[in-house]
């Protein structure tokens, strides 16, 4: 494709997975306890998304790539201090909760809204990106809503890999059940891939890339819009964590063939 | 009262999978436990004769069909399309499906030219009431919510492995097959076929009733100041050929692959457990060589059975969330493992 893609990523932020996380009921329904305070960092899967769709656009010249962002702008402002300097993108900021307990439904309304007003964003070349679930609601189901309202009907989910074909037709692997990739062909954009964990390594931080991006995300994040998330949909009668202690039997005088025949014994039980 | 549409895809085989047999037993529960409901099995496929077979005696009251050659293949365009016509004639409130791959990819997007709500991953639907309510995991499998909601038509994705599969006798029933509009533009995206990963042979075992998990410990330098790599992967391999286990890895084991570092071979990120890996179920599952605290340990959420094989009895990972914790070099007791398994 000689004019390249128009790669919107959704990503929204997650509180960092070292955090240890407590629900707390609030006026709003739940919440984490100091969610605030929590350290966040781009949902993981998403950013996997981000590292793909910069690598496509680095190979499609005339390629752009946005982050459109559902998040309170303050812990948005924060993680972007980081992921700015990973690759370039043009960020859109929504503010609004990051929480895990809002609704799919909302939220892709959200993010479909912002992904249509980005200014000379080309339908024809658009490729929506995200991650196939998030680390906090984990639906895997606002990508799709998002596609939808956009009326975009080639949709993937799971993939773990996009291959530009010589015709600008998308070979893409999708993860399915039993460990394999469905393949399937796609003529092209427009698409909605929900990406896994890709192929890419996280890229390392650039600062001048940092500096390049920052320059536009700044203002981005100054005139982030209320998502305008009404909330409510769910009635959430009770929200816990799970008991999950396990009373661990440290054995430390064992020899490994001792151990190994209690371990093959509990296998054959 | 709750009219329930419970979806099924039908494989290649024409027949249903292990996830639709619990999702059935689901919806059978369901309709049972609501006064006056009704429920209704839709199915997708190709030809969907023998899997309207396999579940004529669940106690649906109708079995309705979308079927041809537009919708052997799982595509989100497709199954989104089928879907809504087995919602828009059963008039369901209450749509139920598996939540897997199939499902997952098309039945949201369904749900919203229906004007649905959608929940996913549930892990069970119970009536209290009168009332449905749903259990369902937040922020990988950390934090448990039971939740409802007023509006329908509502959209549940059942995850697998939390009720038996119904198990009922096959037999004979009435088939509805509504009319199959096939979109020209389906076409944009054809599904070519199945693709196992670049390994020598299948490691990943869903249905095993191990999952034996593999952690960068295996790698690192032993009291020779060297690594085995190489004997580390015939240990691992030999250990899931005698026992048919599933391997897992951790996140740290598959990165180093993707790095560019010398690593075990057959491993991929599809094996890998954990906050941005899978959350697999099975009964048993021994770690080696594993560290690492919550984001490894949401992938052992629904390991019943858990063992570690590490040298440090402080590790996070094993305190509090194995059964059995040995402290020995795993090099070692792996070795002797297989020697006695033969």
């Amino acid at each position: 494709m000689s004019n390249g893609y128009h790669i919107v990523v959704c990503a929204g932020i997650v509180p960092d997975p070292l955090q240890t996380l407590e629900p707390v009921t609030g006026p709003q329904g739940p919440a984490l306890r100091n969610e605030m305070m929590l350290p966040a960092v781009l949902d993981p899967w998403a950013a996997h998304a981000l590292y793909e769709a910069a690598h496509l656009a680095r190979n499609a010249p005339g390629s752009k790539v946005w982050l459109v962002s559902l998040s309170p702008k303050a812990k948005l402002q924060q993680v972007m201090m980081t992921i700015a300097q990973k690759v370039p993108f043009e960020l859109v900021a929504l503010d609004g909760p990051a929480s895990g307990f809002t609704d799919a439904g909302e939220t892709a309304v959200a993010l479909a809204r912002a992904i249509q007003a980005i200014p000379g964003l080309d339908r024809s070349r658009l490729l929506v990106f995200g991650g196939w679930e998030s680390a906090s609601r984990g639906a895997g189901a606002t990508l799709q809503m998002v596609g939808e309202i956009l009326g975009i009907t080639d949709q993937f989910q799971g993939v773990d890999a996009l291959e530009i074909q010589s015709d600008g037709s998308f070979r893409i692997l999708e993860r399915i059940e039993g460990g394999v990739h469905q393949v399937s062909a796609c003529a092209g954009p427009p698409a909605v891939l929900g990406w896994a964990t890709g192929t890419l390594p996280e890229p390392p931080n650039q600062p001048q890339i940092g500096m390049q991006n920052m320059r536009a995300i700044m203002p981005a994040l100054q005139g982030a819009q209320p998502a305008g998330l009404a909330g409510g949909k769910i009635e959430f009668l009770e929200v816990r964590i799970p008991s999950v202690r396990r009373e661990t039997q440290v054995i430390k005088d064992l020899s490994p063939e001792e151990i190994a025949k209690e371990i093959v014994e509990w296998i054959k039980e | 009262m709750e009219k329930i549409l419970l979806l099924l895809g039908v494989d290649a085989e024409g027949k249903l999978s292990k996830a639709g047999l619990e999702a059935v037993e689901q919806a059978r529960r369901l309709a049972c436990s609501l006064p006056g409901a009704s429920w209704a099995v839709g199915l997708v496929g190709r030809d969907a004769q023998d899997a309207a077979r396999q579940v004529a005696n669940c106690g649906a009251g109708k079995f309705l069909a979308v079927t041809g050659d537009a919708f052997a293949s799982p595509r989100y365009a497709s199954d989104a399309a089928a879907a809504e016509a087995l919602a828009r004639r059963s008039e369901a409130t209450l749509i139920l499906a598996p939540a897997d791959s199939r499902w997952m990819r098309a039945l949201p997007g369904a749900a919203h030219r229906l004007g649905a709500a959608v929940d996913t991953h549930i892990a069970a639907v119970e009536v209290a009431d009168g009332a449905v309510q749903v259990r369902r995991w937040y922020y990988r499998q950390r934090i448990e919510a039971q939740q409802t909601r007023r509006s329908r038509p509502w959209v549940l994705l059942m995850d697998a492995g939390n009720i038996e599969p119904w198990a009922g006798e096959a037999g004979e029933t009435a088939l509805e097959a509504l009319p199959a509009e096939v979109a020209e533009s389906w076409d944009r995206t054809k599904v070519v076929g199945v693709e196992a990963p670049e390994t020598d042979e299948q490691t990943i075992r869903p249905d095993a009733g191990l999952l034996f998990v593999a952690g960068a410990g295996w790698t690192k330098k032993q009291p020779d100041g060297l690594s085995h790599l190489e004997e580390a992967a015939e240990l691992i391999l030999d250990f899931v050929r005698k026992t048919k286990c599933s391997l897992g890895s951790s996140k740290s084991l598959v990165e180093l692959s993707s790095e560019g570092q010398a690593v075990l071979p057959f491993l991929t990120h599809l094996h890998q457990v954990g906050q941005t890996g899978s959350t697999p179920r099975h009964p048993k599952g021994l770690a080696t060589c594993c560290h690492g605290e919550e984001p490894h340990v949401v992938g052992w959420r629904f390991i019943k059975e858990r063992r570690a094989v590490n040298l440090d009895p402080n590790c996070g990972w094993a305190q509090g969330k194995a059964d059995v914790l040995y402290v020995a070099d795993a090099f070692a007791v792996m070795r002797e493992v297989n020697r006695l398994l033969g």
